[in-house]
């Protein structure tokens, strides 16, 4: 529980930030700490330095963009989970945000961290498929968008480049009309997801799905999105039996972790049940 | 008698303040100047040689004062140990080295130890020895382990068999060729990790100058660890001073002497400076002691009306690498005695195999032993009643001795001293209103719902005693308790006593009875525990029995002091002493109440002595070592409700009721809170926590992130209630409740779980209950 030695400097600036990394080429980025620090005291992680951007005002914040809500990388999980905003317009991520860790991960995590960590049972990647987020991103090139679906790319591996910093997540305003909803399984010692699901069901005039999208973390070496389960409902009444006929599809084509608590099959199993329960609620607000 | 009567009363508990607001004096808050940090290398195989190990480099870093391997220390330190030498058994004690030798046997193992200035530095040299192994095969699992061509741990123990032991009361073979029906089944009773909150630890701080080694530690029985210490340095007792005020939670795990203490110890000598030694957790997850792995095969002889004549038992207990200090009475004495529960079962076969593997040593924890034997028999006892259609109650109290049979004999050779098994059933039944939850159950059945009433009715020995059973069970020491009272001259009370409560609000109960007896203020009793330096001798603090016989030597002593008051005050009055009452902590004459001294008054004159009469000493003090003629035997019922979703195969608790009996009860408040505790941690070896290790001898679950102590949203809301059956056995009638909620649930639960799935033909399902395994044995059944 003894880190090795490393040096610290606080960003004052994201230009600060993208020049200490350069400098500093082993460096690692420090936002919120609940993910970086349990494995430097492990020395399962031994960066020479740290850059804190926790702090870079720039990055922390939610605005609303017109079509789109813009959240800063280093926005606080219970800063999100408390916005008003955010409550009215995207009410799954203080769903999902309420069952991560306790209190206070809530209030050194940030929502940045989680997604640049990319851990294969942490809760927000799932949302951030669902709700067809855009990650920013900026390095010494520049700035790029990418989208949710091209981040997650493996196990603890994301689509930024080792020298670039994530600025902010802008989501979509949803349709009149949508439910959305977060459903985890956790494990009991850790508290992190064994599999979550999380679907953003829009509902046409006529009550028929319009539009539906189903991301799943937990199950697999990486966060992912079911095109298969969200095709198999698009156009249909959103019955109970179109539901469980479309999450029946929910494992398929994917891997799956295995540990201790939860196999391959079981996992697969729950990716199933989840989904359809994720789906099952988020068609009941939808309705209202 | 004092009118104040604090017994029975629900006194808040006076550590907590110091507790709660971060001031305890826990090991690691104790800083000496000129303090070295030492660090343990542990071995990342299970099994293995060591071939060569390279300190090199860690010794050349900044900082580092010395480095060890067990070569360096051999000469230094006895082995680690073994003081449960069970008779009979042919039991056989290998060596355990403090730092391994040529071979490691687990994953923890110590293979060398650092000192340096500061832990940041001592990590960076652990990881900086270069120790070379050649892996050997490693056994995990102790029937294996047994199995012709198994991997081997020592030459000096065949087949890894480090005892084989027997308890054979009444005619088995007679029972089971008349029984009416017959139960054979295989239970696992799996392995557990303690987990108290705080690690082991130690500061050693020996002087050169006076040859004294002081030593703060983790300990629930500091004197027996000076005793250990002694032998294993070689320091007589008297040159060592243990220290254990605070401990933060122990339940068993901090009987044992251990490997990191002894060194520490050692290396403070050697070097002439204080050294200190902090697990971290994981270190506390793999060189810590774990509890139970008990595989238990189980013949169960009974008539077709439910009665129960006879039960045989052959169980592999599962010892780890090394045999931990008190490890072999575990799964034999402590589980085999207790085979008949709370039943007339008049024939009881038991043969425990202790068996050496490549894992952590196990040891007593929580319960030890008895929550194998409650589980085994609760468990069994409603498959019987399933088996023969009958409703768990109705078969328990078919079964049940009756209230009118105590003291009762046991075919094991215990006498139970006083019990009313029925009542806290009855009144438990009546608390989860039992008749309509069955029609809520078969109700919600209908409608694809789940729910569950699991039962538990057991008993259990607490106030471990008397010596000379201890004696005759090999365990070597006594099992007596320590207290002196001493009264200073302004009439307030410090007490000195053997137990070491180290979460369990001694400091509290102990100054009621104080307080109590002698007829002095609450706040004017001073409670001193965990230094040898200050208590004459104390066993320590488990098996539930520091009330029972640590309290119980403490009234024994205020009763002495009490009646040589008596005698002052007497001579004083120039009464005789039968001519005085005592009342409201004053000593008056017998019809005549205005001529009368206090007790604080009295305590002056004894220290100012001006007038007492010769044959009375000064002073005001007396010391009482308290050896009880028995055991007691606290009894109760528990009932679980649970709701298992067959798709997920997840349980949730809806409600959970304990009756207990643990006798006379000084503070509700401080039993409740026992009782909550004991619940959480046995409803949680039910359906969350386990031990896992792969086939190398990996430990799985070495930390809390796959470890699962459950968080308070993972527990239902405990509904307690007791009834009160004194025991003879101590002045106080009070039993014991350390570990009644632990041994009482975990059966409780794993009933209430197979209850609910009793739809599906599910019969039974080994321990834990994690949602994959009920998910699994659900799917099976349906398909
Ligand atoms: C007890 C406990 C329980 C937890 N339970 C859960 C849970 O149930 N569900 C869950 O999802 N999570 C859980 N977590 C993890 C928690 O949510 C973490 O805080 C989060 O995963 C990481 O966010 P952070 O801000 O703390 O990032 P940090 O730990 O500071 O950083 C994580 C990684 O991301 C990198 N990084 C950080 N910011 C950026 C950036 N802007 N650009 C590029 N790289 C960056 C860092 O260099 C580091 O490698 C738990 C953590 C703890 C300690």
């Amino acid at each position: 529980m003894y880190p090795s030695t490393f040096t610290y400097y606080r960003a004052g600036s994201v230009q600060e930030a993208l020049k200490l990394l350069v400098e500093n080429p082993d460096a690692k980025l420090l936002a919120g700490g609940h993910s970086l620090i349990p494995a430097m005291k492990l020395r399962l992680a031994t960066p020479s330095a740290l850059i804190d951007i926790s702090r870079i005002p720039e990055l922390a914040g939610i605005r609303d963009a017109g079509d789109r809500i813009v959240i800063g990388a280093m926005t606080r999980y219970d800063d999100i989970r408390r916005s008003d905003l955010v409550q009215r317009v995207l009410p799954i991520l203080p769903e999902a945000i309420d069952v991560i860790g306790d209190l206070q991960v809530r209030n050194m995590g940030t929502i940045g961290g989680s997604l640049a960590h990319a851990d294969p049972a942490a809760d927000l990647p799932a949302v951030v498929l669902a709700l067809g987020a855009e990650l920013k991103a900026v390095g010494p090139n520049g700035e790029r968008t990418i989208p949710a679906d091209q981040f997650f790319v493996d196990l603890f591996t994301t689509a930024l480049q080792a020298n670039e910093i994530l600025t902010e997540i802008a989501i979509p305003k949803p349709p009149a009309r949508t439910g959305m909803s977060y459903q985890k399984f956790a494990n009991p010692a850790s508290g992190y997801a064994v599999v979550g699901v999380a679907a953003v069901v829009p509902l046409g005039e006529d009550g028929k799905v319009s539009a539906v999208r189903v991301g799943v973390t937990g199950a697999g070496p990486y966060a992912v999105r079911r095109e298969n389960v969200e095709q198999a409902l698009v156009g249909k009444e959103p019955t109970a039996e179109a539901i469980e006929a479309a999450s029946q599809l929910a494992s398929e084509g994917m891997n799956f972790n295995s540990d201790i608590f939860a196999s391959e099959e079981y996992r697969a199993h729950l990716t199933r049940v989840f989904t359809k329960r994720a789906l099952t609620r988020a068609v009941e607000r939808a309705r209202g | 008698m004092a009118v104040t009567k604090l017994f029975g009363a629900a006194v808040k508990r006076r550590e907590d303040p110091r507790l709660i607001t971060g001031r305890g004096n826990f090991t690691d808050h104790v800083r000496l100047p000129g303090t070295l940090v030492m660090a343990i290398k542990r071995s990342p195989h299970a099994h293995a040689r060591i071939v060569r190990i390279d300190t090199s480099k860690a010794r050349a870093m900044r900082g580092v004062v010395a480095v060890y391997t067990g070569q360096d220390l051999a000469d230094k330190l006895a082995p680690v140990p073994c003081a449960w030498l069970i008779p009979d058994s042919d039991l056989k004690v290998p060596p355990y080295r403090a730092v391994a030798v040529d071979k490691v046997r687990y994953v923890g193992d110590a293979v060398a130890v650092v000192v340096a200035e500061n832990r940041y530095i001592a990590q960076d040299a652990v990881d900086a020895i270069d120790v070379e192994y050649e892996p050997l095969p490693a056994v995990v699992d102790q029937e294996k382990a047994l199995e012709p061509g198994a991997p081997q741990l020592y030459d000096e123990v065949p087949n890894n068999l480090a005892f084989h032991w027997k308890l054979h009361a009444g005619d088995f073979d007679a029972a089971w060729n008349a029984a009416e029906v017959r139960l054979s089944r295989r239970l696992v009773n799996h392995r557990l990790i303690p987990t108290a909150m705080e690690p082991r630890g130690a500061l050693a701080a020996f002087n050169p100058g006076t040859g004294e080694l002081t030593i703060w530690c983790t300990s629930q029985n500091p004197h027996v660890h000076r005793l250990l210490l002694s032998a294993v340095t070689g320091l007589p007792e008297t040159q060592i001073r243990v220290i254990a005020t605070d401990v933060g939670g122990g339940f068993g795990s901090k009987i044992p002497m251990y490997a990191g203490e002894m060194i520490a110890a050692a290396i403070s000598k050697e070097l002439g400076r204080p050294i200190k030694w902090i697990e971290t957790r994981q270190e506390n997850y793999v060189a810590t002691i774990h509890g139970r792995d008990h595989i238990q095969y189980v013949d169960i002889a009974a008539k077709r009306d439910g009665t129960i004549t006879a039960v045989r038992v052959r169980a592999y207990a599962n010892m780890g690498a090394y045999l931990s200090t008190a490890a072999p009475g575990v799964p034999t004495w402590l589980f085999g005695l207790m085979l008949q529960g709370a039943y007339a079962i008049p024939v009881v076969h038991c043969d425990v195999y202790g068996v050496l593997t490549n894992t952590t040593p196990t040891d007593a924890y929580r319960g030890a032993g008895r929550p194998e034997a409650t589980y085994l028999l609760e468990r069994m006892i409603d498959i019987l009643a399933r088996e023969l259609g009958m409703d768990p109650t109705e078969i328990r109290r078919k079964n049940f001795i009756p209230k009118d049979k105590f003291p009762y004999t046991t075919p094991t050779g215990l006498q139970y001293d006083s019990g009313d098994y029925e009542a806290t059933l009855d009144r438990a039944l009546e608390l989860v209103d039992y008749r309509t939850l069955r029609q809520q159950q078969a109700e919600l059945r209908q409608r694809g719902r789940y729910i569950g009433i699991g039962f538990s009715t057991y008993v259990e020995v607490c106030g471990l005693a008397p010596s000379q059973a201890a004696g005759a069970m090999g365990f070597q020491g006594g099992l007596w308790e320590s207290a002196t009272v001493r009264v200073h001259p302004t009439g307030k009370v410090t007490v000195f006593t053997g137990s070491n409560p180290h979460g369990q609000g001694e400091e509290t109960t102990f100054a009621q009875l104080v307080a109590d007896e002698l007829g002095v203020p609450f706040e004017d009793v001073e409670i001193v525990h965990g230094d040898t330096e200050m208590v004459p001798f104390g066993m320590g603090t488990y098996g539930s029995r520091s009330t029972a016989v640590g309290g119980a030597a403490l009234v024994h002593a205020c009763r002495k002091v009490k009646e040589k008051a008596q005698r002052i005050a007497a001579h004083l009055l120039e009464v005789s002493p039968e001519d005085l009452a005592f009342e409201n902590g004053r000593f008056f004459v017998k019809g005549a109440p205005d001529r009368g001294m206090t007790f604080q008054e009295v305590a002056l004159q004894a220290y100012l002595a001006w007038k007492l009469p010769r044959d009375i000493e000064p002073g005001l003090e007396a010391t009482h070592f308290f050896d009880p003629v028995n055991n007691t035997f606290p009894f109760g019922c528990h009932i679980c409700v649970v709701e298992v979703d067959p798709e997920t195969g997840k349980v949730d608790f809806l409600e959970y009721v304990a009756v207990d009996d643990v006798g006379n009860v000084i503070n509700p408040m401080i039993v409740d809170g026992q009782v909550h505790g004991g619940i959480a941690q046995g409803l949680a070896q039910a359906v969350y926590e386990f031990a896992a290790y792969d086939q190398n001898g990996q430990l799985l679950t070495a930390s809390l992130m796959d470890y699962a102590i459950p968080k308070a949203s993972m527990l239902p809301a405990f509904t307690v209630d007791r009834t009160v059956t004194p025991t003879p056995v101590n002045p106080m009638g009070v039993k014991g409740a350390g570990e009644t909620g632990t041994i009482a649930s975990t059966p409780a639960v794993v009933n209430a779980v197979i209850d609910a799935l009793a739809p599906f033909g599910i019969e039974h399902i080994d321990m834990p209950l994690t949602p994959e395994r009920i998910w699994r044995a659900v799917r099976e059944r349906s398909a």
